[in-house]
């Protein structure tokens, strides 16, 4: 068993860990953030997505002890005060998920994305999501649901509300701020 | 768009889900979320052979294993008293199967569970699993069904020959026959729908718990039908009465068909709980889903289509060889014959029918119902025939199509095939869809593109679906072993807010929002003001689940007729208490009140205290205001419609890419149109994928060699377009909502239309047919044996 410490969604945790315990499991057992899912065994589905650094990463592909130190924000972490991030009021508004299973790893996955590609295309967007497999949706709306999350965090607060989603909330934070708060 | 809209408005608009805040915050509660204190965890043993006789299991190195509770075995679950897992559609001369949730002496397909460990932790159960020891004694295998009835070929189960499960047809043969003999052409071909491999993303898992204080068993599943589970593990597996046992299928992360069933693994852990006086949960490797879910499709079928020298078809006549895996799963014998057989006539007026199935074991993991279930086999084979077919005969697709359309004016229409279709008009959706994708203008694009080696093809596809399977007296006649009616349950509180408790079964369909909307317009409340519970047969009476596009059209019908029953009572408590005639009395924006005199009303709120109080009650009223409906439907509904697929073929490479897809469904009244489409985009994801993608492989030796994604080709977002959608409404008679239902539609019109694209694109080499999936290695060979031949 190894000592481990991560800062999860703001939160120190210390524990010990057997060094073949994946992120996920870690996440999903010991600190009950049931939030993140497994959907595969070979990193294809990107259910688990997780940020690790303000980055996102296959949760079922990192070992517990590789997170030592390090900040992890879950789909748990993600609204701010109460208020939905972007992406999550984009997924709602634009009905981007069916069966919500796939759907903490797409937002953090498209996180991800829009911190590199803030205004990406429809190209774009499809590329930047192809770690990460949806069955109900056939994508079409969760391309919908990246591009107001895009249009939402491109526009200062003040002029978030006009935008059409409503997305009052974090427009002004930009991911980096939001994964490592 | 509002969570919460004004009363009476919100049938037809897209209001956004309710469930949606639990999901987009990882609040989501789905079956592996859940465990209990001192919950153990089992780990199945499988066998790595297609066919093998298990001749001894050595688990004491297992046992000895530190955190390890028991091993089980096939024979400690039989002499445990535990039952095989019973077919629930039986047809006439039906050989069933003794499927074991652990097989006892012989394993027959890749993945069959031989025995399960059960230890303190995910790992240690893993752990010792591999240190179990079986000895098998392999034997000869088959996986496909025409090799499996070659005379000589090994046997699945002894006792069925020539692994013959079952014979069967519908129409007549003659009248078949002789329309055929003096057809003008006769379009003959084989075409193989291969078979599929269903990946929710959300793994199934299940978790059991059994109360010794109360001797209640709890089991928690990934199902799409609790009380099914229960009935069925209960009376006929477990021997467990239903008043002791609870199945709870809290948030499912999609179905697809797969989650109907009653598998293995859900049998062991509820049995087992017992056993070793603790909580046990499994939940599948994904490997695990591939081996065990049941796959789809898998039909060879050889085709005849005839027609007159006007081009009209005169008559159709199918043969079909249909893999059914190694054991009978639940519903396995209906999909390829009553959800097959009976759609074969599409869209068209065939005068003369024939299809015979025959019903085949392998050694391959158990087929049974995936999205559409039969109507994707049936609708492909047509569709696509009708391609060849317009080639064949010199004729544009589309227009063979419409030349051959059921008139409106014949609804309803009785089917060569035995259904009566309910209603339907398919030229304004074939004609909506052409305007849309710009047909004429395509078909010069594709005739100036292919002077240059440019090759886009236009595929079109004209379905039907068949949506909730009724009446339960004429599935019973058939062979089913269950009725396919609804239940709920409409319960107003006293201060005017709404439980409703409906046997459908959310995985992803959006209940908690389309069944709020239909409550909240009909009493006049708020969505806020209602409730729905699903998924739980521990609160909700009964329920037939949900599958075959049946939610809307079934559960929310029996939903209508509660709230029928809550407004009727309503109406009279109000008279008594305006002490005005009950048949004076009026409902609407929430209030009851006297006709002509608006003001003098109750508003639904205080009619539903009164009814607590019962301070004041008309004669022989009883207090309380609940209602429970069950709704058997008189007959199906028949959505139809039109999708065309723009692609481009590379024909250096094989490469297809999807460039446009337009869809025109008609699924008649539609209470959520944000919902419906969704469903539809993911419906056309699905059959796309198995025109283009998608197909399980077996090796000669039965070997799965498509298990994991990244050997299956589950599509990813850049591997498909934005859709193009409308509707046209031709509301269905059947129901007072006039739904037909829509969770399948675009899997089962979509796969044509992708595939008659592509060998539309090809039409330049000769190519008439290519078996899907139309992969870059058979495209680009086919392309070239074309090219060799010409």
């Amino acid at each position: 068993m190894t000592r481990i410490a991560l800062t999860v969604n703001g939160t120190r945790h210390e524990h010990q860990v057997e060094p073949r315990t994946l992120l996920v499991h870690h996440l999903r057992d010991t600190l009950a953030l049931t939030g993140t899912h497994v959907g595969c065994d070979t990193s294809q589905c990107g259910a688990c997505t997780v940020l690790l650094d303000g980055r996102p990463v296959k949760s079922c592909t990192v070992f517990a002890v590789q997170a030592d130190g390090g900040e992890v924000t879950t789909i748990e972490g993600l609204a701010r005060d109460g208020r939905l991030h972007p992406l999550q009021e984009g997924f709602w508004q634009a009905h981007g998920l069916q069966c919500g299973f796939c759907t903490p790893g797409m937002i953090m996955a498209a996180y991800g994305l829009l911190r590199d590609t803030p205004n990406p295309t429809e190209e774009e967007i499809r590329a930047g999501l192809d770690g990460n497999l949806c069955r109900c949706t056939g994508y079409h709306n969760i391309v919908k649901a990246v591009q107001l999350a895009a249009a939402a965090m491109g526009v200062p607060a003040d002029r978030a509300a006009l935008s059409g989603g409503g997305q009052d909330a974090a427009s002004t934070s930009s991911p980096a701020t939001a994964a490592t708060r | 768009m509002a969570t919460t809209t004004a009363p009476g408005r919100l049938i037809g608009s897209s209001v956004r889900r309710r469930e949606d805040p639990r999901f987009i915050t990882g609040k989501g509660q789905y079956t592996d979320d859940i465990t209990l204190p001192g919950t153990t965890y089992a780990s199945f043993v499988r066998s790595p052979y297609a066919h093998a006789r298990i001749t001894a299991i050595d688990a004491d190195a297992a046992r000895a294993l530190p955190g390890v509770r028991a091993v089980f075995t096939g024979k400690d679950l039989a002499d445990g008293g535990v039952n095989a897992i019973p077919t629930g559609w039986l047809l006439p001369d039906l050989r069933t199967t003794d499927r074991r949730a652990i097989a006892i002496d012989r394993a027959r397909y890749v993945g069959e569970a031989v025995a399960v460990v059960i230890a303190d932790t995910p790992a240690g159960a893993a752990d010792a699993a591999e240190l179990v020891r079986v000895d098998y004694e392999e034997l000869p295998a088959v996986a496909s069904a025409m090799e499996a009835l070659r005379p000589g070929a090994p046997l699945v189960h002894d006792d069925v020959p020539g692994n013959l499960c079952f014979q069967w047809a519908l129409g007549d043969a003659e009248r078949t026959d002789a329309a055929i003999r003096g057809a003008a052409t006769v379009v003959r071909h084989r075409i193989v729908n291969q078979r599929l491999i269903p990946v929710a993303i959300e793994p199934r898992a299940s978790l059991a718990s059994h109360n010794a204080a109360t001797d209640e068993l709890t089991l928690w599943v990934t199902s799409q039908n609790p009380h099914v589970h229960r009935l069925i593990m209960g009376a006929f597996v477990l021997g467990i009465p239903e008043h002791k046992f609870r199945v709870i299928s809290p948030d499912v992360g999609g179905g697809f068909g797969s989650k109907i069933f009653i598998y293995p693994e859900e049998v062991v852990v509820a049995w087992a709980t017992r056993r070793i006086g603790a909580p046990v949960k499994w939940t599948a490797e994904r490997r695990e889903s591939f081996m065990t879910d049941a796959h789809g499709r898998d039909h060879v079928s050889d085709v005849e289509m005839a027609f007159d020298a006007g081009g009209r078809i005169v008559a159709l006549r199918v043969s079909t060889v249909a893999n059914l895996g190694a054991h009978l799963s639940l519903f396995a014998p209906a999909i390829p014959t009553y959800l097959y057989g009976t759609l074969l006539s599409g869209v068209y007026e065939i005068p003369a029918i024939h299809v015979s199935v025959r019903g085949v074991l392998t050694h391959t993991t158990p087929v049974d119902a995936y999205r559409g279930a039969g109507r994707p086999e049936a609708c492909y084979l047509l569709e696509r025939t009708m391609d060849v077919a317009a080639r064949r005969l010199g004729a544009d697709p589309a227009e063979l199509r419409r030349r051959n359309f059921i008139p409106p004016e014949r609804f309803p229409y009785q089917t060569a095939v035995a259904l009566v279709y309910d209603s339907g008009n398919y030229v304004p959706a074939l004609a909506r869809a052409l305007e849309m994708v710009g047909y004429d203008r395509l078909r010069a694009e594709q005739a100036e593109g292919r002077t240059r080696g440019r090759y886009l093809g236009i595929g079109i596809s004209c379905y039907i679906e068949a949506c909730g399977l009724a009446p339960s007296q004429v599935v019973g006649s058939l062979g089913a072993q269950a009725g396919l009616w609804e239940s709920a349950t409409v319960r107003v509180h006293p201060t005017g807010k709404v439980t409703v408790f409906t046997g459908s079964h959310s995985h992803g369909q959006g209940h908690e929002t389309t069944f709020a909307q239909l409550v909240a317009d009909e009493l006049g409340v708020t969505l806020d003001d209602v409730e729905v519970v699903h998924g739980d047969t521990g609160r909700v009476p009964f329920g037939m689940g949900t599958y075959g596009s049946r939610s809307g059209a079934v559960g929310g019908t029996a939903i209508h007729m509660s709230l029928e029953k809550i407004r009727e009572k309503g109406k009279r408590l109000a008279a008594h208490l305006l002490e005005a005639a009950p048949e004076d009395m009026e409902f609407a924006g929430g209030k009851f009140f006297v006709k002509g005199s608006p003001d003098r009303a109750r508003s639904f709120a205080e009619v539903s205290l009164a009814a607590y109080l019962a301070h004041s009650m008309p004669a022989g009223m009883e207090p309380g205001l609940d209602a429970t409906s069950f709704y058997d439907p008189a007959n199906f509904t028949f959505p139809f419609g039109t999708h065309i697929a723009v692609v481009e073929v590379d024909v250096d490479t094989g490469r297809t890419t999807v460039l446009r897809y337009v869809a025109v469904d008609d699924v008649g009244n539609v209470i959520n149109p944000m919902i419906v489409e969704g469903q539809l985009h993911g419906g056309v994801a699905q059959g796309t994928a198995q025109a283009l993608w998608e197909g399980a492989v077996y090796d000669e030796s039965g070997q799965l060699l498509t298990g994991s994604l990244m050997d299956y080709g589950v599509p990813k977002a850049d591997m498909l377009p934005s859709y193009e959608t409308d509707r046209t409404v031709t509301p269905s008679p059947v129901n007072p909502l006039g739904i037909k239902g829509a969770g399948e539609a675009g899997t089962i019109a979509s796969t044509p239309a992708v595939a008659n694209a592509v060998i539309d694109a090809l039409a330049p080499f000769g190519i008439t047919h290519i078996d899907i999936p139309l992969t870059p290695a058979r495209v680009w060979q086919a392309v070239r044996d074309a090219k060799g031949r010409s």
